[in-house]
Parts: structure tokens; sequence; C-alpha cells
């Protein structure tokens, strides 16, 4: 680890800090109805929406309506992306002819996993969509499931802050606000930054150049070996072109970190040169991923009116967010050791560490920073690759995802995430002193509890069943990149990234196949919608109930043994569940390697 | 329920024409006027033929280039139209053999010095332009052998192409390969070097 490593850490988070008041202050206007800056622009279109799509905004749901509305939502802008994948062959904007997306099971695990909010990857952009899906099918979800979930978290706050309301607000306004005064604004301003740096944004054909030194490769046959000539010499091929695959890419990579979503504009994702050429724009894309999940603490403090609630859920979130970084940080840093003979010291030249899938420019403090920074939330970018990352670097994404991504966590869903735990939290606490718990005012009583552990189970059940049957199958096993423990972690990085909505991956996985395309899909449709229903249940049932005032038995949320207790629920609880799996694979890969042993 | 129904289609149709095709396409026009070179991917021109982009690696084998970092992209390596990694964890036998192998070669061709590990690692995206400026040290006096140049003039040129973290603090240090190399071909020729 060098000291500009841990310069360039403290910077980040010094940049998150600073925008988590104003940005959170903005937001608690915006849902609240208030005027902001921007409503002379917003608000005419705002109402053309609401006209063309017969939305009275003057009206609320109960609970149960919000949900409906947000599930047929997502069912029919799901349904538009399937369909968009499997005809963008006739659509605009496909100046490189390329076909339907096939088969079947691909278009379906895509139209889930941008649906959802995941953005996990079976293909490869450049070489699969067309610049239309990439835009009005992949880019368009990036902004309706971000707004969706935030239309949640607030949904979930109304919940804490109401008092005898049978309504939690509007889910068509909630989306509709979020999207145009929350998501776009920011997104037009932060492309055109990206650009500045260099990530591409135009609609030509790929180009083709001419390579300054062409290339003799070995000539492949039609069963992919290279092949002999009658004289038993290699027959040979000239490279002397290079294609570039190009697109709309800055206004898609911005809102795939402002809205925590991950999916790439090219199969390396933020590795790219044209999606992240220089450490600016990797500050930029780490600092969008992290800044509304920070604000909406200070949301919640402001719409309940308890400043100091949302600072203690924020300082929980900062000190989990440090401990996973500086265990990625030193493990990425002290390299592999199995690789003898290469200098892996930091050095005034090199940084050193695992290199291994990482690129130059970000070297291993911002691999490790952004690996941390994509799981806390379940945004799921990656600017290097976490499958080649040492077995604690690697460890330390999968705990994350794990831990229901709560670290910040996905805009919206991190925060409606966290308040589980909070719930929970306050409930251990009360049994401890025997009383009824209280949040914020509000009787926890048994419906909240339970609909807390629906929450709390639902997410291990689907992990670690299907990562079971996956062990276990031969068409599970067929599809490992890696042998021994890794082989482990890969299948189980993989569901737990598709239940938690993340999207990153143990890239050595080769998902695109009908199981895991079909199984991840509908992991991934679950780990979203079955967990949204007991997280509006919960909101539905707070907010009609009756204000009780703080008493001398009241456990306060407000201080520094609040967060202390909301970490250890979360750790206890991520550890109880997982702690087996993990002990077999990025564990034992750990001991394994230090004692010399590969596979 | 029938009006959510009918909203929920009626919203997916206009969220997608606005955040779909009306925000990319005023991005694009906007992004073409102000920053036109970055916007279409740095692509460099070089007496009339486009010879490659500025941030993104091609592959220099001959020993009179520097090389870049080894690529997993495609069949070949470096194909820009399949950009990504290797993948291999970091007990898998494969990477622990191939990184081996090029330890040795690397310290045959330059004995006595240690191998910077971006040397023998493949890169995230397979299209990594840079290398660290250890690794371009350790490829100097290969290359200032092949053309026929002292070692300080290899490494003045590498030195005039050596970036500093950005701003003073972000990244890391770094030596873009092509413009290295496209440099090293204006400065001293290879047909040149051949003739003499």
């Amino acid at each position: 680890m060098t000291l500009n490593g841990w310069v360039q850490i403290a910077l980040f988070l010094a940049l998150v800090v600073l925008a988590t008041r104003p940005l959170g202050s903005y937001m608690a206007r915006v849902f609240a109805r208030e005027k902001t800056l921007l409503d002379p622009v917003l608000r005419p279109v705002e109402r053309l929406i609401y006209r063309t799509t017969a939305v009275d905004e003057t009206r609320e749901m109960d609970w149960k309506e919000y949900a409906v509305a947000m599930l047929l939502f997502s069912a029919a802008s799901m349904l538009l992306l399937y369909l968009l994948q499997r005809v963008q062959a006739v659509l605009p904007f496909n100046p490189q002819k390329l076909t339907g997306v096939m088969p079947q099971h691909l278009a379906w695990n895509t139209a889930a996993s941008f649906t959802t909010n995941t953005n996990w990857q079976s293909y490869g952009g450049e070489s699969t969509m067309t610049y239309f899906t990439q835009m009005a099918g992949l880019a368009y979800h990036n902004f309706v499931s971000a707004a969706t979930g935030i239309a949640l978290a607030i949904a979930f706050i109304r919940g804490v802050a109401r008092r005898q309301m049978a309504t939690i607000g509007n889910f068509w306004v909630d989306l509709v606000r979020a999207t145009l005064w929350v998501l776009l604004p920011f997104c037009v301003v932060g492309a055109l930054a990206l650009v500045s740096q260099g990530v591409v944004q135009n609609l030509r054909p790929y180009d083709t150049v001419k390579i300054v030194e062409p290339q003799q490769v070995p000539h492949l046959g039609t069963d992919g070996k290279p092949t002999v000539d009658a004289a038993g010499k290699p027959v040979m091929d000239t490279v002397s072109e290079q294609v570039i695959a190009q697109g709309p890419v800055a206004s898609q990579e911005i809102i795939k970190e402002w809205g925590t979503n991950g999916g790439g504009f090219f199969n390396a994702n933020s590795a790219h040169p044209f999606e992240n050429p220089t450490p600016l724009s990797n500050l930029i894309e780490m600092f969008s991923i992290f800044a509304i999940g920070s604000g909406l603490t200070y949301t919640l403090g402001k719409m309940t009116g308890s400043q100091r609630h949302g600072w203690a859920v924020w300082g929980a979130m900062a000190a989990l967010f440090l401990v996973g970084v500086l265990v990625a940080y030193s493990a990425e840093a002290s390299g592999n050791p199995l690789l003898h003979g290469a200098e892996q010291h930091a050095s005034a030249m090199a940084p050193g560490g695992n290199m291994e899938g990482k690129e130059v420019r970000f070297g291993v403090a911002n691999s490790a920073l952004f690996a941390t920074v994509t799981t806390d939330t379940s945004c799921g970018a990656v600017n290097s690759w976490h499958d080649s990352f040492t077995p604690l670097g690697g460890l330390v994404p999968l705990v994350n995802i794990m831990l229901s991504e709560v670290i910040f966590g996905g805009v919206g869903s991190g925060m409606y995430g966290m308040l589980i735990f909070v719930v929970l939290t306050v409930f251990i606490a009360g049994l401890m002193v025997g009383r009824t718990p209280e949040y914020l005012g509000k009787k926890i009583e048994s419906y909240e509890v339970k609909m807390a552990m629906l929450f709390a189970l639902i997410f291990p059940l689907i992990i670690l069943i299907f990562a079971g049957i996956s062990t276990i199958r031969p068409y599970g096993l067929a599809a490992l990149g890696n042998n021994g423990p890794h082989g482990l972690s890969e299948i189980l990085y993989a569901y737990t990234s598709a239940a938690g909505n993340n999207g990153s991956a143990f890239g050595g996985l080769s998902t695109n196949t009908p199981w895991y395309n079909t199984t991840l899909g509908l992991v991934m449709l679950l780990g979203r919608f079955w967990m949204k229903i007991p997280v509006l249940a919960i909101a539905g049932s707070l907010a009609k109930k009756k204000y009780v005032p703080a008493s001398v038995g009241t456990f306060p949320v407000t201080t520094p043994l609040f967060s202390v207790l909301l970490i250890g629920v979360i750790l206890i609880l991520g550890a109880l569940t997982f702690f087996p799996a993990l002990s077999l694979g990025p564990i034992l890969e750990h001991l394994l390697m230090n004692a010399g042993k590969a596979f | 329920m029938k009006r959510n129904i009918l909203t929920a289609v009626l919203m997916t149709i206009v969220t997608t024409i606005l955040l779909g095709l009306v925000y990319p396409l005023v991005v694009t026009g906007v992004a073409q006027v102000l920053f036109h070179d970055k916007a279409n991917g740095q692509l460099i021109v070089q007496d009339g033929k486009t010879v490659g982009s500025r941030v993104l690696a091609q592959p220099f084998t001959g020993a009179g280039y520097f090389h870049p970092r080894a690529s997993a992209a495609g069949t070949n390596g470096y194909d820009a139209t399949n950009s990504g990694g290797t993948n291999y964890g970091p007990t898998n036998q494969k990477l622990i053999d191939r990184v081996k192998q090029d330890v040795a070669a690397a310290q045959q061709e330059n004995p006595g010095h240690a191998v910077p590990v971006d040397y023998v690692t493949t890169s995230a995206s397979g299209l990594d332009p840079d290398i660290t400026p250890a690794n371009a040290e350790f490829q100097g006096p290969r290359v200032a052998r092949e053309r026929g140049i002292s070692l300080e003039q290899a490494m003045a040129l590498v030195k005039a192409h050596t970036k500093g973290r950005q701003l003073g603090v972000l990244g890391e240090a770094r030596v873009n390969v092509l413009e290295l190399n496209l440099d090293l071909d204006r400065q001293v020729p290879l047909a040149k070097r051949a003739a003499r």
C-alpha cells in the first residue's frame, strides 16, 4: 500500500461527504414537492408526462396499490426490452448490422437483469447489442430501475415519518420526479464531463484502422486449433487491421454509475478505455456510485425530523466501507505469492501488486477502491476483474453483496435495505432491555419484525439453493473458468450478485447457457421484487401507526452506540448465513495459496 | 387497477422516448460539437491513414518496439470489438505457468533486472494503452539495441511520454505505448536502421 493510495481513498470519501447534505436536502424537497431551482424547466415536462400517461398527481396510494403500480410498470418495461432485443436487427442505429439477440434465454436474462437494476451481462455489449438497444433498451432501464428504487426508499421513509395515514405516496409521481429531478440533470452534465475525459459519444460505424506493426498469428482451423501445412509448418495469417467499436457510451456510462446499475456498454465495462479513460473519469464514476445512497441518509434525517439519526446510519455505512477497502487494498497490494519472479513491490516507478486483470492507469489502489464501492452498492460496474483478485481481495466484494448492499447501497434499495436492518436492530435492542421497541416514535410490533425477517431470509435462500444445485450438477460445473475452491467462489458470486441485483461477476464462469441464464434471471427478479413487497408492507403498516413520544425506556437511534449495534446486526446476520460457504471458497483458497498450491 | 395498467404502458412509451432517445441524442449532439476528437475515440491519422486510437492498445511484438501489456481480448488479443480479460483466479495453474514462462523470457532479454509485474500480466480490458514507467525502463535496453540508439536516447523518449498522476494525485504514472512507438518511428525509423 502507498501513501498516495490512501490519499486517493480519503479524497474520494471527502467528496462523498461534501455532497451528502446538499444532495440529501435537495431530494427531500423534490419528494415533498417543494420548489427547486430546476422547476421552471422540469415542471412543464412533468405535467406533460402526467397528461399523456393519465396520472392524477394529487392522488395518493396505499402500500398495496403502490406495489401493484411498481410491478405493472416493471413488467411493461421488461417486456419492451425483451422485444427490442429480439427485433433490433430491423431497428435504426445499427451500423454494424447486428442480428437480433439469440438465443431467447439470453434475451430473457438481459431483460430481467436490466429491469431489476442488476445489469448482469451474459453477453459482450459491443458484439451483441445495437446502438438502439443500448440507448432505448439498456440505458433506458438504467434510469427507470434506479428511479423505481428511489421511489421505494422515499415511500418507506414516508411510512416512518407519517402518523395515522393510510397512504405512502403516489408511485407514478415519485417515479417521474426521481427521473426528472434527481437523475436526468446530473446525467446530462456528468455525461459531458466524461466525454471531456475521452469517453466516446457517437453513432458512427466501427472504425477500421491500419495498425503500425502488422502481426503474424496462427491460422485457426474450424476446430479452433492452429493448423499446419503439408510440411508440418504452422500456417500463419497476417493481421494488419484493428476494428474499433464505437457508440453512444458516455450517456449510458454516467447513468450506469449515478443509478448504481453497472451494465457496461462494452464487455470490459469500466476497465475499457472508452468507458473510463483517465483517473479523473474513474473518480467521477466512483463518486457517482456513492452520491445518491449517501445523500439519502440525509434525506432520511430531514423527512423524519431527526438529522442525527440520518448521520448515525451514515456512520455505520462509512465504517463498513472503510473496513472493506482496507482489506481489499492491502490484499491486492501484497500481490500473488504464486507469481515467482514478477516484481510486485510498490516503487516510485510502479505501484506493483496483483496486476492480473487490472489497468495500469488505475493500479491496485483504484481497482480495490472501485471493487469495494461497486459492491457496497448494487452497482456492479467494474474497472478490474474481481475473478483475478487475490482470495481476500475477492472476498470483500462478495461479502459486501452478501451483507445485502446496505453500505450506501443501491440508489433507494440501499436505503430501504438498511432501514430493514434498523428495524431489526431496534427490535433486538428492545429484547435486551425487555421493552416494546420503538423506532422514531413508532412501535415495532410482530408484523414489522415478521416482514423484516422475510426480507432477511429470502435473500440467502435464493442464493444458496441455486448455488448449491449448480455445484452438484454437470450443467452447473461445465461453466467453471477456474478449478479448486475458486470454482465454488465463482458460482457463489454469480447467484449472490444476481440476488443482490449487483451485476458484477467472477467473470470466468461462462454463464451464457440455458441453466445459468434462466435461473440467474429468475433469482434477479425474486431478489428485486419479492423482497420489495415486505418492504412496502412495513412502510404501509408504520404509516398507519400512532406516534408514541420517546420515554426513558426508548433506545435512542441517534448515537454512536446505535451505529455500532447496527453494524453488529448486519455482520452477525451476514456471517451466520454465509460463513460456511465462504470458508470453503475464498478463505480456503487463501490458505492454500499461501501454502503454494495451485489448481 | 385498470387505470394503473394503462398508465404502466403509456409511461413505458413516454419515458422510452425521453430517456432512451431524446437524452442520448441531445448528449451526442452537444458532445460532437464541444469535444469532437474525444467523442469519436481520439483516432490518430498519419499520412492520410488512420493508424489507431490514442487510448486503445494495439499489438507490438517486434524487438524494436515497446510492447503493450498482454491482452486476452478476442482470439489473437487486442480485439477492440471484443474487450475483456483472462479471468484467471490467483491459484489458476494456467496463470502461474504463463507468468513463469514470460518471466523466464523477460529475464533472458534483460538479465539482472526485476521483471515488473505489469509486464507479465494481462490487462482488464485487453486494450490497456499504458505500461508503468518501470515496465518501459525494463524494455528500454532492448529497444535501444534494436534501433541502434543509446539507452539514454531511448529513455529520454520514454520520459517525454511518461504521464504523471492526473492533477498530481489521481491514478498512477504511465507511459502510452502507441504514442511512444509512433514517436520512435518518427525519430529513428526502423527501415533506416536496417539500411545502415
